[in-house]
């Protein structure tokens, strides 16, 4: 679904990413992990194609395009959707209006036939209900005076919405109160089906004690230092990142 | 600059849409200013001889007055010796060049033209529901819904038929908002003026339908000034919308306008605005001079007045509609969105002058600058020492696009009554990439994702649009803009 080979990026003329390699298959949950200003974000915001990232070498592929090819929006009508890390603010923009112009979009891409406001109504009612949000938050600006906590769930409360084929989930954990990390998880781990990957980008491994991952990634300046299974987050969340930054130096 | 930052430079290299001329048989006089012009004027129209005596006193005052420098525009002196007074389109028996009196004698290009406009005056048609008086240059062309309006007492025609029909209408209440001496440009429409709308509503009625103006410059090297005078007696209601355009020329062209509203005790008049007169060119070539007073009186106790407007065209926007509120707890409005893209200047607001005791007035004005633009907001709260209790909010935001244009604020408040309460609050924000980004993470196109950021930001403004106007608003808005961002 993505595989990323070799890919090295730079932002404002650093050199940020240094060699990444990762392979998504459809149905994958990854996790990658790493300390502060290991590449993390960029790799995200690479990824979701944002303006300023310059890829200096390396490929990525998704779903058959090759992603770095794509311009953001198509990236996103093809599945590709990222949950932020800073959820912005579009003030008086309603988060209704938001959902079913982004929901329209992708059936637009897609060759079918927009819904309307009634039906869409329906659909986006059931999944607040699975995030705990109340009706009253459709009717608010996008993310405008919104804490924290609501933001994220704003945020997945829009993956359940314009279900990705890959989700790329940048620091979601980030800031949530242990209730709130609770039911962002739920909605995260009602998002895993058989066809869909995601991936889950964190500095902690709280999350990953509500969503159980199939691959943990360590990732440090700007290379994937190592890789392995879920037991690979409880060894960092026992003994931090330094061990495995002193194994890879050595 | 970024890559998204070019895109938008070439996406902000939008057309005029309503830049075409009619080819029309057109009358006009020769260019220049003078008493004897003023007179010809009047003669033309038939008119009572108050209405040129009226002229003759405002052409003396205006010869006396300055052009106002004040403002923050720039543009090379006009000359108002090269340009011709008068053009109207000569109908079709050249009958005494007077308007024609029903649809059926107007001209089918004039009609042709509004309806490239997308204003088809027959009655039947899109607009069911909108009486039009659409004024062509000079001269009021047709007024849809007349008998209709007639049957409940209200009067809704061209000016120039208001003064054959009513005059002592228009004597009682003209120039009572605006004096003729007020400004340097309303002075010299009071002395010039060629047409314009008039609005009566009779005591306790409440107009069944938006009542509309459009108004089309289309001969060259002319100017336009209209003259609108609503009344609003005890108790009635009227909602009114003006739209203007022009052709695309590469000279400037002035349209110098004035605008009356008087509300009785418990009436209420709502004037909304979408002016999207010609701009000028990417490079700032030609487009109109628009310098316009608009002011209306709450008279009465309990009455409201509210300004709606969506400035989105003219290369030059001089413009402040406002509100005298002497009725005790009246209410005055002003709800604005000023899109400024390329080479345009707009220097626009309002003044809320409270004199009666528990005024209230509520001031949103949304400015929007793209390209090279200047946007300025000027408003003046005022408060005399008799308005008791009286109230004022005001919220004044700015948003960029880009960084070459500019964003104004001149808020004046003048309060000298204690027990007033005088609120205001400005922001300026920009459309920033992270936005834009977010929005396109979603699937919108970078032009969607605009939009959406800037409707979101004149929400306020356009929910108090009459619901047929919002929609044109938006769409405009979304011509004025394509993807002006950076």
């Amino acid at each position: 679904m993505l595989s990323i080979h070799d890919l090295h990026a730079r932002v404002e003329g650093a050199e940020i990413l240094k060699g990444i390699d990762l392979e998504v298959r459809p149905g994958e949950v990854h996790a990658i992990m790493g300390p502060n200003g290991s590449g993390k974000s960029t790799l995200c915001s690479v990824l979701g194609g944002r303006d300023g990232y310059e890829v200096t070498a390396g490929s990525a592929q998704y779903m058959g395009h090759d992603l770095l090819e794509l311009a953001p929006e198509e990236r996103a009508r093809e599945g590709m959707l990222m949950a932020f890390q800073y959820p912005v603010e579009i003030p008086g923009v309603k988060n209704i209006y938001l959902l079913k112009a982004a929901y329209n979009a992708l059936r637009r891409h897609r060759g079918e036939p927009e819904l309307d406001t009634f039906e869409f109504l329906g659909l986006v009612r059931e999944k607040l209900k699975l995030m705990r949000m109340d009706e009253s938050f459709l009717h608010r600006a996008v993310n405008e005076g919104f804490s924290g906590g609501e933001k994220k769930r704003n945020e997945i409360l829009q993956m359940l919405v314009l279900e990705p084929k890959l989700a790329i989930l940048d620091e979601t954990d980030s800031g949530l109160d242990i209730d709130a990390l609770k039911i962002v998880s739920e909605g995260v781990n009602s998002l895993r089906r058989e066809d869909r990957a995601i991936v889950m980008v964190t500095h902690y491994q709280r999350l990953l004690n509500h969503v159980e991952p199939d691959y943990v990634h360590v990732l440090s300046q700007g290379k994937i230092i190592k890789s392995g299974d879920k037991t690979l987050a409880h060894d960092l969340e026992a003994h931090g990142y330094q061990w495995l930054l002193d194994e890879a130096a050595a | 600059m970024s890559t998204q930052n070019q895109d938008v430079e070439q996406l902000v290299k939008r057309e005029y849409k309503y830049g075409f001329h009619t080819d029309i048989d057109q009358e006009s006089i020769p260019p220049g200013l003078n008493e004897d012009v003023v007179r010809l004027i009047s003669a033309k129209k038939n008119e009572p001889e108050f209405m040129l005596e009226w002229r003759l006193k405002a052409f003396r005052h205006w010869q006396e007055m300055k052009e106002p420098s004040w403002a923050h525009v720039h543009y090379p002196k006009i000359d108002f010796q090269s340009i011709s007074y008068y053009a109207a389109p000569k109908s079709k028996e050249q009958r005494e060049k007077e308007a024609p009196q029903s649809l059926d004698e107007v001209d089918p290009k004039l009609l042709e033209t509004y309806e490239k406009l997308g204003i088809p005056l027959h009655e039947r048609e899109r607009l069911a529901g909108v009486a039009v008086d659409a004024v062509f240059d000079s001269v009021s062309v047709a007024t849809t819904y007349k008998e209709k309006l007639a049957e409940k007492g209200i009067i809704f025609c061209s000016f120039s038929e208001a003064l054959q029909n009513h005059p002592e209408l228009v004597e009682q209440y003209m120039g009572t908002v605006v004096p003729p001496n007020d400004n340097f440009f309303a002075a010299l429409n009071s002395a010039v003026f060629s047409d314009g709308s008039f609005v009566f509503v009779p005591k306790g009625v409440r107009c069944p339908m938006e009542l509309s103006t459009y108004f089309r410059i289309n001969a060259a090297e002319t100017g336009q000034f209209e003259r609108t005078l609503i009344i609003a007696e005890e108790g009635a209601q009227v909602s009114y919308l003006e739209g203007c355009t022009a052709p695309q020329r590469d000279e400037n062209q002035l349209h110098a306008a004035v605008v009356e509203l008087v509300a009785l005790d418990e009436a209420q008049i709502k004037y909304s605005t979408v002016q999207n007169w010609y701009p000028g060119d990417e490079e700032g070539r030609g487009g109109i001079y628009n310098f316009v007073t608009k002011r209306g009186e709450c008279r009465g106790d309990n009455s409201k007045i509210s300004w709606t407007q969506v400035e989105a065209g003219s290369a030059i926007t001089w413009k402040y509609p406002s509100c005298v509120l002497k009725g005790d707890n009246s209410v005055g409005e002003f709800y604005s969105v000023a899109v400024g893209n390329n080479y345009q200047q707009i220097d626009s607001g309002t003044k809320m002058i409270h004199v009666g005791r528990n005024t209230h007035s509520t001031i949103i004005s949304k400015g929007i600058s793209a390209g090279y633009a200047n946007n300025s907001y000027r408003g003046l709260v005022k408060v005399v020492p008799s308005a008791k209790g009286a109230r004022n909010y005001t919220q004044c935001d700015s948003l960029l696009m880009g960084d070459r244009c500019g964003a104004h604020t001149y808020p004046y408040v003048e309060v000298k009554e204690p027990t007033a309460k005088v609120e205001h609050e400005a922001t300026t924000s920009k459309v920033s990439d992270d936005q834009i980004f977010y929005l396109m993470q979603r699937g919108l196109s970078e032009e969607d994702a605009v939009n959406m950021i800037v409707n979101g930001f004149c929400k306020e403004v356009f929910g108090e649009l009459p619901m047929e106007f919002a929609v044109e608003a938006q769409a405009l808005l979304e011509v004025s803009l394509e993807g002006a961002v950076g």
